[in-house]
């Protein structure tokens, strides 16, 4: 019984690991994930990865700021306990743009970063679920699934065509649990 | 990225050869998984000393009282605010190099914006002790939040600026902290997977479990767009307020509407003097020539000639308006500012801050990281006289001639502005052992298009008009990390 659990194709060069995306979508592998220790423009949309939708967060989140301030000011300086200064308006609006604008930021930043976290599972204590130590510093892991994926010897062909430098086969998935 | 070369006339932002993305790692990482050398230890000490005066100093305020300080009844306000403008100023650059600067696609920000983030909320951090330590009664700090009036007073009075200012600080130090610990979350994971026993567990827990997946990439560069589209407004909007701080005051002096605009301007150029100030040593000390070259120093004493202008212009509008206006009292305000008994501390801002910095229109200054360093600690030396003059010559001759007095600042005023400098070197060394000091994979992904390197194998290749090679070429002159004898051959 085979025990390989996932194939890892490690690149020293992301144009490379790109490449060899491109062979393997073009014989009909699927890909599990890639881990890189740098962002690579362009290879959400090979591998499917829809848009993000946290701006349109980001904007509800802002947008519910400005109502707590407002309101909340509207509450404490108009209705709660209204003073009169001179005869001006208590609700004096142009005063609470300021306080108004902070909460703003203050509510999108917290949201948009709170629903990026949630999203991508990442808060403190997290066990890391790493498949290769190095794909954090200086390599370009495409991980396929061994399972799912049964011609092993072409998969291993296919990645150092595109210049894989290391084939490996993990018989755990994550080696961080060790 | 791929196979995308990018003009051979821009200069280079990563310089040496054979740097390869290991390469990167391990140099950025030299200070953090080595034990610190002796120029640290100096520093630490030192900086060490200064935080133990500052708890002292802040001790005794809170033991006495701020009648330690040196305020009499007609200044009322003096060094305390002074130093709290004068470290919010700071703590702008870090967010503008990483908000601003990314919004424009500046790609140098890539190997100053960890630090710079880092100086800003250690700045930030300073200036909140002085808020603290000016009220008198810290353990009330918490009644400038606007909380219910079961306390048998009043809400907060949310038409001060004071107010403002609290909401302003406080939104800026925690988005800023955000911004700053989202960016190096991919970092930390690169520490923790090179890292073994105890120091992995304590860096796994710091890395909130990052793998790099694709997923994970991708929405991590579309949350540090939408930050830095909502920190831009938000960096100028926090020195406008704190300008109106003294802008809705009626004193002559402060009640100007150009106050926004102009603090914002001093607020970048401090804040750019300060990363100048700590990283031309750091770069030199922690041996990251190659990240921080002579491009990123030139493009900062640049920024550093713009806005001390802008300052400049400001000053002089000030001087103009006072006369332009016909008010007597703001006249009065601005003669005595440059010729009254502080006329010292008038001309010690002009010259720091709108003169010698003019010295870095000279390419020769500019490039030259003696020079730049020295300029850098006089415009925050000048930086700080101006929020003294702002605050103090304004105050200290009011209406009646008979409460005219001068400020004499006392051992703790003193001592409370020494020492946060040393809690602020404090903090930034600790960070400097404990966490990157460079953003390892925005640096990276310089390295295919804007290395040095990248550009010599283009060069090689052919296919370049000869001028553009020759300007090039002239244009790494200046560079302290590259050798001329390389493309002699060329």
């Amino acid at each position: 019984m085979n025990n390989i659990k996932y194939i890892l194709g490690s690149f020293g060069d992301p144009d490379e690991m790109m490449h060899g995306i491109q062979k393997l979508q073009d014989n009909n592998i699927k890909i599990h994930d890639v881990y890189t220790p740098m962002p690579i423009h362009g290879i959400e949309a090979k591998l499917g990865v829809k848009r993000s939708r946290l701006d349109i967060a980001a904007f509800f989140f802002g947008i519910t700021g400005t109502m707590t301030m407002l309101s909340f000011v509207y509450f404490a300086a108009a209705y709660d306990w209204p003073i009169n200064i001179g005869g001006k308006p208590h609700f004096a609006l142009p005063d609470f743009i300021p306080i108004t604008f902070e909460l703003t930021i203050l509510f999108c930043a917290f949201g948009l970063v709170g629903s990026y976290y949630a999203s991508t599972h990442l808060f403190p204590g997290r066990a890391p679920r790493v498949m290769d130590l190095r794909a954090t510093n200086d390599r370009f892991i495409i991980a396929i699934d061994a399972k799912e994926n049964a011609e092993h010897s072409k998969i291993d062909d296919l990645l150092k065509e595109a210049g894989a430098l290391e084939v490996k086969y993990n018989e755990r998935k994550y080696v961080s649990y060790e | 990225m791929s196979g995308h070369n990018e003009s051979i006339l821009r200069e280079p932002l990563i310089t040496g050869k054979n740097i390869t993305y290991a390469k990167i790692t391990d140099d950025i990482l030299m200070p953090v998984e080595n034990k610190p050398n002796r120029a640290w230890w100096i520093g630490f000490i030192i900086a060490l000393c200064g935080a133990t005066l500052w708890v002292v100093a802040v001790g005794y305020t809170f033991w006495f009282g701020i009648g330690a300080w040196g305020l009499n009844k007609t200044v009322g306000w003096a060094w305390d605010i002074t130093g709290f403008v004068w470290w919010v100023g700071i703590g702008h650059a870090g967010t503008l190099i990483s908000a601003v600067l990314l919004l424009f696609r500046q790609n140098w920000r890539n190997s100053i914006n960890r630090s710079a983030e880092a100086m800003t909320i250690f700045a930030v951090i300073c200036a909140a002790t002085y808020v603290v330590s000016h009220m008198g009664r810290p353990w009330l700090a918490y009644w400038v939040l606007p909380l219910p009036n079961q306390f048998g007073s009043l809400w907060v009075n949310f038409n001060s600026p004071l107010v403002w200012d609290m909401f302003a600080i406080s939104t800026y130090f925690s988005v800023s902290l955000l911004f700053w610990y989202t960016g190096l979350l991919p970092d930390i994971a690169t520490i923790r997977d090179r890292a073994t026993g105890l120091r992995r567990k304590v860096y796994s827990i710091m890395s909130f479990g990052w793998a790099g997946n694709v997923k994970t990439w991708q929405r991590f560069e579309a949350v540090s767009i939408i930050l830095a589209g909502i920190s831009t407004p938000l960096v100028l909007s926090v020195h406008t307020i704190v300008s109106m701080d003294f802008a809705t005051s009626v004193i002559p002096g402060w009640h100007t509407t150009i106050f926004p605009p102009y603090f914002v301007a001093g607020a970048i150029f401090s804040g750019f003097a300060m990363v100048l100030t700590l990283l031309l040593v750091a770069r030199k000390v922690l041996g990251l020539e190659n990240y921080i070259t002579m491009f990123h120093i030139e493009s900062m004493n640049k920024i550093i000639i713009l806005t001390g202008s802008i300052v400049g212009v400001a000053y002089l509008t000030e001087f103009f308006i006072a006369w332009y206006s016909g008010s007597e009292y703001e006249q009065y305000a601005f003669i005595n500012r440059s010729t009254g008994p502080y006329w010292w501390a008038y001309w010690m801002m002009m010259t720091c801050n709108v003169i010698s910095p003019q010295l870095l229109w000279f390419k020769k200054i500019r490039t030259s990281i003696a020079a730049t360093w020295i300029l850098s600690i006089v415009v925050n030396i000048g930086m700080w006289f101006e929020r003294f003059v702002i605050i103090v010559t304004s105050l200290h001759r009011d209406y009646l001639p008979s409460s005219w007095a001068m400020f004499y600042p006392s051992w703790v005023d003193v001592s409370v502005f020494v020492g946060s400098i040393g809690v602020f070197f404090t903090l930034f060394l600790l960070f400097l052992r404990v966490l990157p000091s460079i953003a390892i994979a925005e640096v990276k992904l310089l390295l295919k298009s804007a290395s040095e390197q990248a550009k010599l194998e283009q060069i090689k290749e052919g296919h370049l008009e000869k001028e553009h090679v020759a300007e090039y070429i002239e244009s790494l002159e200046k560079f302290d990390s590259v050798k001329q004898e390389d493309y002699a051959k060329i």
